[in-house]
């Protein structure tokens, strides 16, 4: 089956998940995946790695996708008490050939995150794998490479990318 | 920096260890100095064996890894007769890194300055316009790359010192030798890092993070939210409160301590303890790597191996934990109130690929700069960092937790006292400091 996704409609959707993590709505982020969907960030050092082989910072299936979601909206999820602001940024987004009712699209991202007075910038590239379950397009696979050799200044990523 | 140097009776003060008051405190200036940190750098990180890398790293000849330790820029390689080499990552010209990659394989480092070339051994090899220097300029290694003054392997985990007159790593080491052999144990043909390291930074002093690693104490307030995440996916019922008030610390010798506990904890262990969450399907594999780690070590040994937790401390700054995963990881102090951290997993070599799957899968779901519980981690120590801007007038941080007891559990803090002697004794300089204690 071929799968006829346009950019515009790519990118309308990436908005709107950049949207929805900006504002918090980390359960609705979650269900914007498919049943079997799956959230990875490779090693800094490691951007060409493979999950299962190398050690990511992020290797989330479904479950553990929205228990993110969930456990950071939490009174004590204390590395976002109290919660980070960010601002996500999609750009230069490319829509692959779909197969099989999977098309594969990328996009350059930069996120700030602010919080307790100090601002850190995440850079890099996703690609997703989205899939239309007729409803509407879902996140069968979202991975976020970092344009960063080493988490410093960051320290960390208690946000969703 | 202060005006003056301080005299050994006042770097000892800093720590009041009133053994028959049963109070242990330590002034929080340790975290804020930076007279403190010149003196950690000269008498602590100058003097003691600190982490290099595994043998695993650098698996064949000409194999190379290029890291700080210490905040030194080093090279470790394996050279063409398979020796492990340390080198000081520093050019015999005009001093330029002579390696500027992490990782990789070649048998010669060439400078980018002036093109002086030096072999995997850190053998001088050859520079432009050789005959402008005398004859002998390069005799008796003149030109070569520094070695660093002392490099010893134990077990597979290799460790460098810069003083010439340590004593030899295996006694240094001491009781900590024992525990990273249960990690060596893992593998019935050795054990690897894994590819793929966790390099991040912490606002905060070097020393709490060598704490925290060991804190019974603060697993249920600071982590709340993983548990929640373990009962949800592995539908368990078990109460967090008590979780960690069992198990038992010790002082292995030298400032270093371990947190242990076996088959009580209600995470996996992807080698060998099977939780729901994983699936039916994985049930029958971990159990089978379980039988194959008590036939070869005997059941004794074996269940310590298999089911134990544990998180150890290697004076100064290398924390093995061997919990959900297996971690090394080592830190470093830029600033008084700025660390730099490298983690990374270890593995048994050869295990299958669904075992390697579950192992990191299960390491993130707790460890690391994105998992569960160590960002939360991060935010204490840089809370308690922000709070010691306070330190003159809010002076001592208190780690008396257990002193009037015989046999010290997780949630006591014997293991971080253990820390702190050693840290006393070698800052102040004062070797009357007793080592042990309640």
């Amino acid at each position: 089956m071929s799968v006829v996704l346009t950019r515009s409609d790519a990118e309308d959707f990436l908005i709107k998940e950049a949207g929805l993590l900006d504002a918090w709505k980390l359960e609705e982020w979650a269900a914007l995946f498919t049943d079997d969907g799956e959230y990875l960030i490779p090693a800094t050092d490691d951007p060409e790695g493979k999950p299962g082989t190398s050690l990511f910072l992020i290797y989330d299936d479904r479950h553990r996708l929205e228990e993110r979601a969930k456990r950071l909206l939490k009174k004590n999820a204390h590395a976002e008490v109290p919660r980070s602001q960010t601002r996500h940024m999609t750009t230069n987004v490319v829509v692959g050939e779909g197969k099989d009712g999977v098309v594969p699209v990328s996009c350059n991202f930069v996120v700030f995150r602010s919080r307790m007075e100090v601002t850190n910038i995440y850079p890099g590239h996703a690609e997703y794998l989205l899939v239309n379950n007729g409803v509407g397009l879902r996140i069968r696979s979202k991975k976020a490479v970092l344009d960063v050799d080493a988490l410093r200044p960051q320290g960390k990523i208690s946000i969703i990318l | 920096m202060r005006e003056q140097t301080s005299s050994p009776q006042e770097l000892a003060g800093l720590i009041i260890d009133d053994r028959r008051g049963a109070r242990f405190k330590v002034n929080r200036q340790v975290f804020v100095d930076d007279e403190i940190l010149a003196l950690e750098r000269k008498r602590v990180f100058s003097k003691c064996w600190l982490y290099l890398g595994h043998v695993s790293e650098v698996p064949a000849a000409g194999s190379f890894v290029s890291r700080r330790v210490g905040g030194r820029p080093l090279l470790f390689t394996r050279d063409r007769d398979g020796q492990l080499n340390a080198l000081y990552n520093t050019c015999a010209h005009r001093g330029a890194l002579v390696c500027r990659e992490r990782a990789g394989n070649k048998r010669a480092f060439t400078c980018g300055y002036h093109a002086w070339t030096f072999d995997e051994r850190g053998r001088f090899i050859g520079m432009p316009g050789r005959e402008a220097l005398p004859p002998d300029a390069t005799d008796d290694c003149k030109l070569d790359l520094v070695h660093v003054e002392r490099m010893e392997e134990f077990r597979g985990f290799v460790f460098v010192c810069f003083d010439r007159n340590a004593v030899p790593l295996v006694d240094y080491l001491a009781g900590a030798g024992d525990y990273l052999g249960y990690v060596a144990d893992q593998g019935s043909d050795g054990m690897e890092i894994v590819t793929g390291s966790q390099d991040y930074c912490v606002a905060a002093n070097w020393k709490l993070l060598q704490e925290n690693s060991v804190d019974g104490y603060h697993g249920v307030p600071t982590h709340a939210t993983y548990f929640d995440y373990l009962r949800s996916r592995d539908k368990a019922t078990f109460t967090g409160v008590n979780m960690n008030s069992k198990g038992w610390v010790k002082n292995l010798g030298n400032g270093h301590a371990v947190s242990e506990s076996i088959g009580l904890l209600p995470w996996g262990r992807p080698y060998a303890r099977w939780a729901p969450g994983w699936g039916e399907e994985a049930k029958a594999e971990v159990e089978e790597i379980q039988r194959g780690i008590m036939e070869r070590l005997g059941p004794e040994r074996g269940n310590v191996v298999a089911n134990g937790d544990r998180n150890l401390i290697i004076f100064p700054n290398l924390v093995v934990n061997d919990v959900m995963a297996t971690t090394v990881r080592t830190f470093y102090p830029v600033r008084p109130d700025y660390m730099e951290v490298n983690a990374w997993c270890i593995a048994p070599k050869g295990e299958s690929t669904t075992s390697r799957d579950r192992r990191l899968r299960n390491f993130v779901e707790f460890l690391g700069p994105a998992g569960f519980a160590s960002p939360d981690d991060v935010e204490m120590l840089e809370l308690c960092q922000r709070g010691y801007a306070n330190a003159e007038s809010a002076p001592y941080n208190d780690i008396s937790r257990g002193m009037l007891s015989n046999a010290p559990t997780k949630t006591d803090e014997l293991q971080m006292r253990t820390f702190w002697r050693r840290w006393r004794q070698l800052v102040s300089g004062d070797s009357s400091v007793e080592l042990t204690g309640p």
